[in-house]
């Protein structure tokens, strides 16, 4: 028997102009949980997919207990004993738990469904790992980290003993991040072996025992977790030193280049509050930071000042001119900069190359457009120049279908575009969520640079750590309401925490 | 821009893939009803647009008014709308047209067609303007409105014709004034067998005009560009500050108003036919549908495949001299569109294809493209 479960041995794998695995190999140990680190883009997800039979590779072999096996598709990957959490997960939303684990693997008696057998086992994996289930829920009805549970579920009812974890935890809260880590742990310690593909170092260092880092589709490393600092192994995956901390000085505040005076949005249906009454400002050359929970109102905020929404009451002044029904091509081009919540939805036009796209918020302007026809040479030359300035990368530059670009660099490419029009209110909402160390890092210079250089930057964050890192001025929104303002240098994230969960209001 | 070029090639080749399986399934449709005659009445199907020089202005006549509703439905797909209502646009514009070249015998003879070419765009875009607002304003399916827009017009057209313009002796509309006939450009002494001559004239090199404009606004033109962000993604446009209900509403007229010339270019070609009393929503209106769709809603896509949907047409009626029924013909057109809607599928396939090619290409020559 040899020491590894799993061998990847010398992967290649090419696509049209890239060559996303570049002689990778990966070798997982029985009952560790082994962490697959890089960047986006870095072939992680590629390799995974090498694993579970969906591409075959150009060069190299996978073993199996030492034994070398071929993977033509997924279902070969599940007789082998491997399976994969995928980060969408893949559970009929109608179906009750129990019917979505067993679906596909069936115990029948003569047609008919044999559910209590089936039943009994759920039950007992369920308590064998710690993952309390309930069988008989509706998979619409639970949370996503109970969902994320019926995923694991899955795997452990069709016996797989590798089980490959995509990206798990970008759509949990810190407190099922905590359960997760726990779970995994609890599924090591029975024996299975974990392979757990992330980009981010906190969950490495509390949950894997050992690390392999990828970096622009090559091989860089298989380190030990336990005795690597954080700071190295951001080092092997973006290839230079990376700062964890954002460096920036005092903010030197000038004129108030947003006032928003009693705003409010009401629900389309039921009339309800959804922003209510909220007064701020935010003045040139400071971040000023709106955190909260998720959904309380943080969105329909930013989409009343930027036009998306229609305001119900109250005032929003740029720059001294109030553009309260101002049309959003008027706010645009009066000194606004937003970058989107939801860059698939708002940011970007999936379908247009990624000239085009550079272009959306200025295609109009006259160094683009002349007479009512484009100039293309001169779009494709400023997409080509803000590629070249912001590092975007694609696989074929300005040309590149935006679509098939990685959620990273299309983020890069609204930042670019964003930035670049030099607004005097720059509007960022949730400008790093979904991104790497490297492209956090970078958003974040960014953002203090323009800071730095006079702008007003209204950034709104979900992430606690980048509430406290970056903002000059927090505002904590509750339930549609500004209920604090507080001061970074002096609030700890306790107390902004419970300031976010709604008790800490202050009594007035 | 290279890239532009490589996605209209495998376009094209997936719309001829489509052609050679229709034409394909076609003989085999001639073989089961008369396996003796199947190759001649293939064979004039095929030729049958080109065996003398009248045919062939016939196949130019009959490809205008489709080229014209075929246009409408690819402008209207660019910003991601789908015209059904090229009937009651088509209708509403030979109306308009065929009134104006009846009545208004005032013009000037320069003048007469032009103005009832006018007023045919006018009462399509009208015709389209109306799903456009409810869609724009209410979010009202434009399938839903343009359909019943197709009915509004279709018996608002039969009443006002008998009304206003009835010849009780054709049961159709009169025939417009001499005026108001589309200019031969001297098609009539090029195109002719023996002694008659064809149909065609002037609208042919309008429509074809109307796709090279086309082509122009969608793919050069800041309006273009902004009815193509918002047919992608509603909401990006939008955020970009397009104002996108505006957008929406003027792609509608504008496919309205092409639909309309359409109308009026073929009942304005002297060639006898008035509009007639029926309870059927007009072919050439929904043909242009598949115009569109095997044309992959490209302009100068949509003008060839006018002309070949046309040139089956008149190879149909040659075929019915080996005693075939001419519903053959349609039988054979439909499979054809059948075959056109799998076009899509033939884009994919003979686009990964190329990709698979250029993928060799790129890494040998990283970094050579420009």
């Amino acid at each position: 028997m040899s020491e590894y479960v799993i061998e990847m041995c010398d992967i290649v794998k090419e696509f049209p102009g890239i060559i996303a695995n570049d002689h990778i190999t990966l070798q997982l140990k029985k009952g560790e949980i082994h962490a697959l680190l890089g960047e986006n883009g870095a072939g992680k997800s590629t390799l995974m997919s090498v694993l579970f039979g969906m591409y075959q590779p150009e060069h190299g072999v996978i073993k199996k207990d030492g034994q070398e096996v071929k993977i033509k598709d997924p279902n070969d990957a599940n007789r082998l004993g491997i399976g994969m959490v995928h980060q969408h997960f893949k559970l009929v939303h109608n179906f009750t738990v129990l019917e979505n684990i067993i679906l596909g693997v069936e115990t029948v008696k003569g047609g008919l469904l044999k559910m209590d057998d089936a039943r009994k086992r759920v039950v007992e994996l369920s308590e064998q790992y710690g993952l309390s289930v309930d069988p008989d829920a509706i998979i619409e009805d639970i949370t996503v980290g109970m969902q994320q549970r019926v995923e694991i579920l899955k795997m452990l009812y069709r016996e797989n003993e590798i089980l490959i974890f995509d990206e798990p935890t970008a759509v949990l809260t810190p407190q099922e991040i905590e359960e997760l880590m726990k779970i995994m742990k609890n599924l090591a310690k029975e024996g299975k072996s974990i392979l757990f593909i992330t980009h981010k170092l906190n969950e490495i260092k509390a949950a894997a025992d050992r690390c392999t880092v990828l970096r622009k589709g090559k091989y860089i490393g298989t380190i030990d977790v336990a005795p690597a600092s954080k700071e190295e192994m951001s080092e092997m995956m973006v290839g230079r030193k990376v700062s964890l901390q954002v460096e920036k000085s005092d903010a030197a505040c000038g004129e108030k280049v947003l006032e928003v005076e009693g705003l409010s949005v009401h629900s389309k249906v039921g009339g309800k509050h959804l922003v209510k009454d909220v007064t701020f400002n935010v003045r040139r050359g400071e971040i000023v930071c709106v955190a909260g929970i998720d959904g309380n109102g943080q969105t329909e905020l930013v989409q009343a000042i930027t036009g998306l929404m229609k305001i119900d009451a109250g005032k929003v002044v740029l720059k001294g001119e109030d553009i309260t029904n101002a049309h959003i091509r008027k706010r645009n081009t009066s000194g606004l900069g937003h970058i989107p919540e939801d860059r698939h939805k708002h940011g970007l036009v999936l379908d247009y190359p990624l000239a085009y796209n550079m272009v959306l918020q200025r295609y109009f302007e006259p160094q683009f457009c002349n007479h009512g026809f484009l100039k293309f040479d001169e779009i494709y030359r400023y997409s080509d120049a803000l590629i070249e300035k912001f590092d975007v990368r694609s696989g074929q530059g300005s040309d590149t279908i935006v679509r098939s670009m990685s959620g990273g660099n299309q983020q890069k490419a609204i930042v670019a575009r964003e930035i670049d029009r030099n607004p005097d209110l720059l509007i960022a909402v949730q400008p790093t969520r979904g991104l790497d160390v490297g492209a956090i890092e970078y958003i974040h210079k960014q953002l203090v640079k323009e800071r730095d250089e006079g702008r007003g930057i209204l950034l709104v964050s979900l992430e606690l750590d980048e509430v406290m890192n970056l903002s000059d001025r927090i505002l904590v929104m509750y339930e549609g309401e500004i209920v604090a303002e507080l001061d970074p240098k002096t609030v700890t994230v306790q107390e902004l925490g419970l300031y976010m969960a709604g008790s800490g209001k202050k009594e007035a | 821009m290279k890239k532009q070029k490589n996605r209209d090639f495998s376009a094209l080749a997936s719309s001829l893939a489509a052609i050679v399986c229709g034409l394909l399934v076609g003989l085999i449709v001639l073989f089961i009803a008369d396996s003796g005659k199947a190759m001649q009445g293939f064979g004039a199907i095929v030729t049958g647009g080109i065996v003398n020089r009248k045919n062939f202005g016939q196949v130019l006549y009959y490809a205008t008014p489709i080229i014209m509703t075929g246009l409408s439905v690819g402008f209207a797909n660019k910003t991601g709308l789908f015209n059904i209502g090229g009937p009651g646009q088509y209708l509403a514009g030979a109306f308009a047209a065929v009134y104006v070249g009846v009545k208004w015998t005032f013009l000037p003879a320069g003048l007469h067609w032009i103005v009832a070419l006018l007023a045919a765009a006018l009462a399509g875009a009208l015709w389209g303007l109306v799903p456009g607002l409810m869609k724009a304003y209410s979010n009202v399916n434009e399938v839903i409105t343009c359909i019943m827009m197709n009915y509004i017009g279709l018996n608002m057209v039969n009443l006002l014709v008998r009304q206003l313009l009835f010849d009780q002796a054709r049961n159709q509309s009169r025939q417009p004034a001499a005026t108001a006939v589309l200019p031969k450009m001297g098609f009539d002494k090029f195109f002719v067998a023996g002694a008659t001559p064809s149909s065609v004239n002037i609208g042919i090199l309008l429509a074809m005009l109307m796709g090279v404009v086309m082509y122009i606004v969608v793919n050069k033109t800041k309006f273009g560009y902004e009815l193509k962000a918002c047919g992608y993604n509603r909401d990006a446009a939008k955020y970009a500050g397009v104002d996108e209900k505006r957008s929406i509403v003027l792609s509608m007229v504008i496919a309205g108003a092409l639909a309309g010339i359409g109308g009026a270019l073929y009942y304005l070609s002297g060639a006898g036919t008035g509009i007639p009393l029926t309870d059927e929503l007009a072919a050439e209106g929904f043909n242009g549908i598949p115009v569109a769709l095997l044309g992959m809603s490209h302009p100068i896509g949509i003008v060839f495949s006018g002309i070949f949907i046309s040139y089956l047409k008149v190879g149909g009626q040659s075929m019915q001299a080996f005693g075939f029924a001419p519903q053959i013909i349609d039988i054979i057109t439909s499979v054809i569109i059948y075959f056109a809607a799998f076009a899509l599928f033939f884009k994919l396939v003979i686009g990964r294809m190329r990709r698979r090619k250029e993928e060799n290409g790129v890494i040998k020559a990283k970094g050579g493209e420009e």
